[in-house]
């Protein structure tokens, strides 16, 4: 493919900086606008990542920390595809994930939740997407927690994602919930997201033919990174 | 109605919320889990160019530091070239030069750091307007920035691509470090220039802070809300 530019972000479809719901956004937001930048080669750019960097146990959270047994809670596949704007696979990019165990705790030095730790559970993984832009991996699902926000928030079960694309323009975060879950529409995290639309591209659907009979459920859950422009026509900014 | 165009939408960001760490640097959180952690090694052994430290604390806007940060440096190697492959020099980068990095701060006092190569200068895009013709280049110089016929050797000054995520922060922002040592490149950089407020400028230049194990110190805070607020920028 020819070295482009990617098309701008949809700032319709993120949340924005400030948004007083969760408390922590308003010291942490800038108050003044983003300078836009039109790409050059530290944009379209980005880490490269291969599987030297990885391990094929990585995305089966069943038991790439399973001491004594394996690990409380439903067990199920988490499997998707990882496109762009212009339904694009991206291949060979890196996805991460973490979450809390079945209880809703985190194997983390700073939580306190009163839910105990799994001893067989570490809570994290990573993949490599694979030549039509495909991930999976396995866990258990995470139990919802309550967090210090408003007297009585609580998280609805979640995993944090994390993915690469092919270039730092393209960088993200975000996080995944399950299809059915009364708190999804209480989270003031989910609700900072201004566009109904959007909160419903982050709730994964129940997906029985990815299921395996009698072991575990799965869940679907693909992500749109930006897309790249064509060059239909040789842009001014590069040509000559 | 007008027909519809079929585009997927971007998935939107969330918050990486407290726990970042077990995702992206467990070892932080905590625990071991995986032969190896990513993002520990910008600039291998190999990679030639002057080391160098780069410190910092991300602070908030009541001005105390957040000690929950994960930043990612991005950046080129010591000749200006990014180790991806539609940098067209990309070929010519030392192999253990990945030019990624991730760091998390401190705990109890938000500082990170990180040790890498000094960046080199990259091609700039190319500016607005009607093209104008120049003088015939050296071979070497006739790379735009996406890697197209150039007329001349338009470079951006050095700098290290940052993207930050804590807990607060509902998108990841993007800014850029450069260094004072730079003066002239920095007074010709297109992306400084486009900051229109020539004093929110210095809040993109990391400044000399001494040395440590033998490495020259560059020291970059960044202030995410209210005096000195540092540029982002929308990439
Ligand atoms: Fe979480």
């Amino acid at each position: 493919m020819t070295p482009a530019e990617y098309h701008a972000c949809d700032r319709r479809r993120h949340p924005p900086a400030l948004t007083p719901n969760y408390k922590t956004s308003v010291s942490r937001s800038p108050r003044f606008a983003a300078l836009s930048l039109q790409n050059s080669l530290s944009e379209i750019t980005g880490p490269v990542f291969g599987h030297n960097d990885i391990d094929p146990i990585d995305n089966d959270l069943i038991r790439n920390y399973a001491k004594e047994g394996e690990p409380i809670g439903e067990r199920i596949i988490v499997h998707g595809r990882v496109l762009d704007e212009n339904a694009r696979p991206v291949p060979q990019t890196l996805v991460e994930i973490w979450q809390a165990n079945a209880g809703g705790r985190y194997r983390h030095r700073k939580d306190t939740y009163l839910a105990p730790i799994d001893p067989n559970f570490g809570g994290c993984g990573r993949t490599l997407t694979d030549a039509d832009g495909h991930y999976f991996f396995r866990t258990v699902k995470p139990g919802a927690y309550p967090w210090r926000n408003w007297v009585n928030d609580w998280r609805p079960a979640h995993i944090h994602v994390s993915v690469f694309g092919r270039a730092f323009a393209q960088r993200l975060i975000t996080q995944m919930y399950f299809e059915g879950d009364p708190l999804i529409p209480r989270c003031p995290i989910v609700q900072t997201i201004p566009d109904p639309a959007a909160i419903d591209q982050l709730i994964a659907p129940l997906d029985m033919n990815a299921g395996v009979p009698l072991d575990c459920l799965a869940y679907r859950f693909d992500i749109v990174l930006r897309g790249r422009r064509s060059t239909m026509f040789e842009n001014r900014l590069e040509g000559n | 109605m007008p027909q519809p165009l079929h585009y997927l939408r971007e998935t939107a960001s969330q918050t990486a919320g407290p726990y970042v760490h077990i995702g992206l640097a467990p070892g932080a959180a905590g625990f071991d889990i995986y032969r190896e952690e990513l993002g520990w090694d910008i600039a291998g052994p190999n990679a030639e160019g002057q080391r160098i430290i780069v410190e910092g604390v991300v602070i908030d806007g009541t001005g105390a530091p957040v000690k929950d940060v994960l930043l990612e440096a991005w950046q080129a190697d010591a000749e200006g070239r990014y180790a991806h492959p539609d940098d067209p020099r990309h070929a010519e980068v030392a192999e253990d030069f990945r030019g990624w990095g991730r760091v998390i701060t401190d705990f109890e006092t938000g500082l990170w750091s990180f040790q890498t190569v000094k960046p080199g200068q990259v091609p700039a895009r190319r500016p607005l307007g009607p093209a104008v013709k120049v003088r015939p280049q050296s071979a070497g110089e006739r790379t735009d920035a996406l890697g197209r016929g150039h007329q001349g050797p338009r470079r951006q000054a050095p700098h290290i691509n940052l993207w930050i995520v804590a807990r607060g922060i509902n998108l990841g922002l993007n800014t850029r470090m450069y260094f004072a040592d730079e003066a002239e490149a920095n007074a010709a950089d297109a992306v400084l220039n486009l900051v229109e407020q020539v004093h929110r400028r210095e809040t993109l230049i990391a400044r000399p802070a001494g040395e440590r194990d033998g490495l020259p110190v560059w020291r970059f805070d960044i202030r995410l809300q209210g005096d000195g607020e540092t540029v982002f920028f929308d990439i």
